[in-house]
């Protein structure tokens, strides 16, 4: 059975959201990850598979702003349609992406959430940020968003702190989502949760991207997490991209013996 | 003109260097509303905390014809007030008064006097802690990267969380204001009765902050707004009852203890205030010559 | 009944007129001299100089004499006024490598050049009570030796063999930095760091220090040298065109060769830290070395994880005079603020009250 998903063809259009060239970062001698290029296009989940130490942290790290490349360039479309060099963006600007048309979901949510900071606060916090200046209606969208991800309203009010893992990430991924972004970076989102666990957050997951018509960058080093939520695959290996395409054809049919030997240990377990 | 009663040291007490290093600060705060200015915050005969940044702000600005007036608490009378008071005396010989309406300039710890101040007066305050962001955020290197991007998002955060939690906002003192629609600013810890007196003042209020080597400021006539929700907008603190001294209403009120069985009373903070209309003629319910209480 | 506080002018009177006469304690004693405390308590008047930040050895004694003792209070009183004198400029760097030594030891090596000079020391005595202090008899007097060969510097014969880092150079016309002139500002040279440490409590340096020891940032420390004496203190007046002399003053050095460092690029090589103090103090010049190397921690591509390696930590709280100050002003009033949460308290209690109330009606309902 083939879980992975394609994008109706109707709907794929023709300008890229993300257009990245080139991209290589070097730590001093060592190699971080080298030209590695691709276009993202609205809608499309894009998964980065491979073992730690491939460089596929590293690369989300780049394309988040979160680290400063050795070569290579990032555009972004904006709002407007005018597709801009995201490198060349002021801190103000790529904050204010960061805060508004972006999101980041950390494998850990302890780095994405105010762990001493009510739910409801977590999910409105985005939403104070970019000028909303009435109690009422950030508490509304965050009951809402609440709900969306499956969290009881009646835990707006308590700290993350006192949530399990799982409610951890959902809260996470609302806090996320509520300004409606267009991109969201995902790093190992399901990582270190129980397989029953992710399975739902997964689930709940594909659900959200559909809905919102969300463009995702994940990296995991689950080729099942792959399967179930992108559209299209990259394998890394050693900093380098060794084969890349729709997420069903790599894995079904890999080409590099590297790709055969990473579907073979994992997918027939 | 008096002369320094005390020789040896320069005309209130800093050196002629340190008060043009100290005036160009603020003249820099004046000139971007509500901004933190670092500057070389000296040494003082007095501790840090005690009021060092509001002395080195007034021996920089301080003339030999001001009239200075020191208030702590409200109040002419308090031991730090009396303390500053005598220094300035004794190193800059300048005339004192505890009259709000004919100092020129005015030291302050924790109140603005109620009397309404006017164009030719400046106020000067101690701050302790001049960063309105540092209990939400510890590091400086971060809070001033949030007020240069103007990323104010997380003092709100904790205004929802005094809403979520009490049911309105819970911060009663250094009550976070954006000043000329700008810079997030603490107002020093005067209680939020004190705010609205801050908007549009015709006075110059200048903040030194000595420990942490920070001067800001509010130009006269400046807007000074009080951070809030719309559906949760800014209020003072009230009074139940007006002073029992003098009557007056919406003022700021001390309680003071009577007697170990809960009695008390409420009385003007601001002794100034109090002591001015009971020379008017204004009583309150306890005042010694009241009408109720004469034999 | 009018009992608001009044009075508070005659009252400060009164209690700074009852500080001067405990200050005296029982007049049937002699009275302390400037000069005795400068002599005798000599190790205090260096740590009020130090911490002080003047080296006015006459001024520390006056102080200690003035605070009743107390240290701290010795040293805000030397910083109030040391901060009234005028600042001519900088000094040439100290050359202590020419010091007049009257203790020099070495952890790194049993001999070297210049010899180890044990000097007057508190190590090795057993730490007993010694009652006979209490008559005052006369100690027997010390044996006396000339200075002999110079004493390099340890870590300039480690140099030699580049087993450790060069000392960076500083541009010799780049300005001095002075803390007490400009403001601090993160992330901090060297120079105004060093500066910090060397004015910083000799108890908090101390702690950190120590923690450094404990795993809290580990740096593999060992002693290369530890060296007390004079040195002349020379000014380059800018009118005359040369170097005048001004001086000596008396300092304690501290250089630790710590944890190497190796890369693709470089040859391993110990790191070094550096401490100075003005007078006669071991315990903070070292203190101040440990955490000098341990705020270079960045500086090597090592993770920032201890409190002493943490450099906006450990200079925002080193100061015990702005820490002293702000810590004893919560004995000031606070009654405005104090009223405000007074009545937010009670407001929210009473809120809470109603909604108790609320709550107990609608169960008493439910249960009819």
């Amino acid at each position: 059975m083939s879980a992975a998903r394609e994008l109706p063809a109707a709907e794929m259009p023709e300008l890229p959201l993300l257009s990245v060239d080139g991209l290589s970062k070097f730590y001093g001698a060592r190699l971080g990850c080298i030209d590695v290029g691709f276009d993202l296009y609205p809608g499309e989940v894009l998964a980065i598979v491979g073992e730690s130490g491939s460089g596929k942290s590293t690369l989300l790290s780049l394309l988040s702003g979160r680290l400063a490349p050795s070569a290579g360039r990032i555009r972004y479309r904006m709002r407007d349609g005018e597709l801009r060099n995201v490198l060349g963006l002021t801190e103000a600007e790529r904050r204010l992406l960061m805060r508004t048309d972006w999101g980041f979901v950390h494998q850990d949510p302890a780095q994405g959430l105010r762990m001493a900071v009510s739910a409801g606060a977590n999910v409105g916090e985005r939403l104070m940020a970019v000028g909303q200046r009435h109690y009422g209606d950030i508490r509304a969208t965050a009951t809402d968003w609440l709900g969306r991800v499956e969290i009881d309203s009646d835990r707006i009010d308590d700290a993350p702190r006192a949530f399990s893992g799982g409610m951890r990430q959902r809260l996470q991924i609302a806090r996320n989502l509520v300004t409606h972004p267009r991109l969201v970076f995902m790093d190992e989102p399901t990582g270190g949760l129980d397989v029953s666990v992710q399975a739902r957050l997964l689930d709940l997951l594909r659900g959200l991207v559909d809905d919102l018509g969300l463009s995702v960058v994940i990296v995991t080093h689950d080729l099942a997490v792959a399967r179930l939520i992108s559209h299209r695959l990259m394998v890394m290996r050693q900093g380098r991209v060794i084969e890349a395409g729709l997420t069903d054809q790599v894995l079904d049919d890999p080409r590099e013996p590297y790709t055969q030997l990473l579907v073979s240990s994992v997918l027939q377990v | 003109m008096n002369a320094p009663l005390t020789s040896g040291y320069n005309f209130a007490y800093l050196d002629e260097q340190t008060k043009r290093m100290i005036r160009r600060a603020i003249l820099k705060a004046i000139a971007i509303p509500g901004y933190q200015v670092p500057f070389a915050s000296r040494e003082m005969p007095m501790p840090y905390g005690w009021g060092t940044g509001g002395v080195q702000v007034t021996a920089a600005v301080l003339g030999a014809d001001d009239t200075l007036k020191v208030i702590d608490q409200g109040s002419d009378d308090t031991t730090n007030a009396v303390s500053i008071r005598k220094f300035f005396e004794k190193t800059a010989g300048v005339a004192t008064t505890t009259v709000t309406s004919e100092a020129t300039v005015i030291q302050t710890r924790h109140r603005i006097p109620e009397t309404p101040l006017k164009e030719d007066q400046i106020l000067v305050y101690q701050v302790p802690i001049p960063e309105p962001l540092r209990f939400l955020e510890p590091r400086e290197t971060e809070t001033r990267t949030m007020h240069a991007l103007e990323e104010y998002g997380l003092m709100h955060v904790k205004l929802y969380e005094d809403i979520a939690r009490h049911g309105h906002i819970a911060t009663t003192y250094a009550y976070p204001v954006k000043v000329a629609g700008r810079y997030l600013m603490d107002p020093s810890p005067t209680p939020r009765f004190d705010n609205p007196k801050m908007h549009q003042s015709p006075a110059l209020q200048l903040f030194g902050a000595g420990r942490e080597k920070r001067i800001y400021a509010v130009p006269p006539y400046t807007d000074v707004v009080s951070l809030d929700f719309e559906d949760h907008p800014f209020e003072v603190n009230k009074f139940d009852k007006p002073c029992a001294l003098c009557g007056a209403e919406g003022v700021y009120l001390d309680e003071v203890i009577l007697d170990d069985r809960g009695g008390r009373m409420f009385v003007c903070s601001d002794t100034d205030h109090c002591e001015t209309r009971r020379a008017d003629g204004n009583r309150g319910e306890m005042s010694p010559d009241s009408s109720e209480n004469r034999p | 009944m009018y009992v608001a506080v009044k009075g508070g002018e005659a009252a400060i009177d009164n209690a700074h007129a009852l500080l001067a006469h405990e200050r005296r304690g029982d007049p049937s004693i002699p009275e302390i001299t400037p000069d005795q405390i400068r002599e005798q308590l000599a190790l205090a008047v260096d740590r009020v100089m130090a911490e002080g930040s003047l080296h006015d050895r006459d001024i520390a004694a006056l102080a200690i004499k003035q605070a009743r003792g107390d240290l701290i209070e010795a040293i805000f009183l030397v910083r109030a006024f040391r901060t009234t004198l005028p600042r001519f400029g900088a000094s040439e760097p100290l050359d202590t490598s020419a010091m007049s030594v009257r203790r020099r030891i070495s952890a790194t090596y049993k001999d070297l050049p210049g010899g180890q000079v044990l000097g007057p020391t508190f190590d090795y005595t057993h730490r007993l009570i010694d009652f006979t202090l209490a008559g005052g008899a006369a100690p027997p007097a010390p044996a006396t030796a000339t200075q002999g060969e110079a004493a390099p510097h340890v870590t300039t014969l480690l140099d030699d063999e580049g087993l450790i880092e060069r000392n960076p150079s500083a541009a010799p016309d780049a300005p001095v930095g002075d803390l007490t002139r400009e403001p601090l500002a993160f992330p901090a040279s060297r120079d105004l760091r060093l500066q910090n440490l060397a004015r910083g409590d000799e108890g908090f340096l101390l702690a950190l220090g120590y923690s450094t020891q404990r795993g809290y940032g580990r740096t593999h420390p060992f002693v290369g040298e530890i060296r007390f004496g004079t040195v002349q203190v020379g000014f380059h007046a800018e009118d005359l065109g040369f170097c005048v002399d001004l001086g000596t003053i008396s300092v304690t050095e501290c250089e630790m060769v710590t944890q190497f460092k190796g890369s693709a690029e470089a040859a391993p090589h110990f790191t070094r830290g550096y401490g100075l103090v003005f007078g006669q103090s071991e315990r903070k010049a070292m203190s101040m070395a440990l955490i000098d190397r341990a705020l270079r921690t960045a500086e090597f591509g090592e993770d920032v994880v201890a409190p002493a390696q943490d450099e906006e930590f450990v200079l925002s709280h080193s100061d015990n005079v702005q820490a002293t100050g702000f810590v004893e002003h919560l004995k000031l009033p606070h009654y405005v603020d104090f009223q405000a949460e007074l009545g937010l308290v009670r407001q929210l209690r009473s809120e809470f009250a109603a909604r108790q109330a609320d709550l107990d009606a609608m169960r008493k309902e439910a249960a009819e």
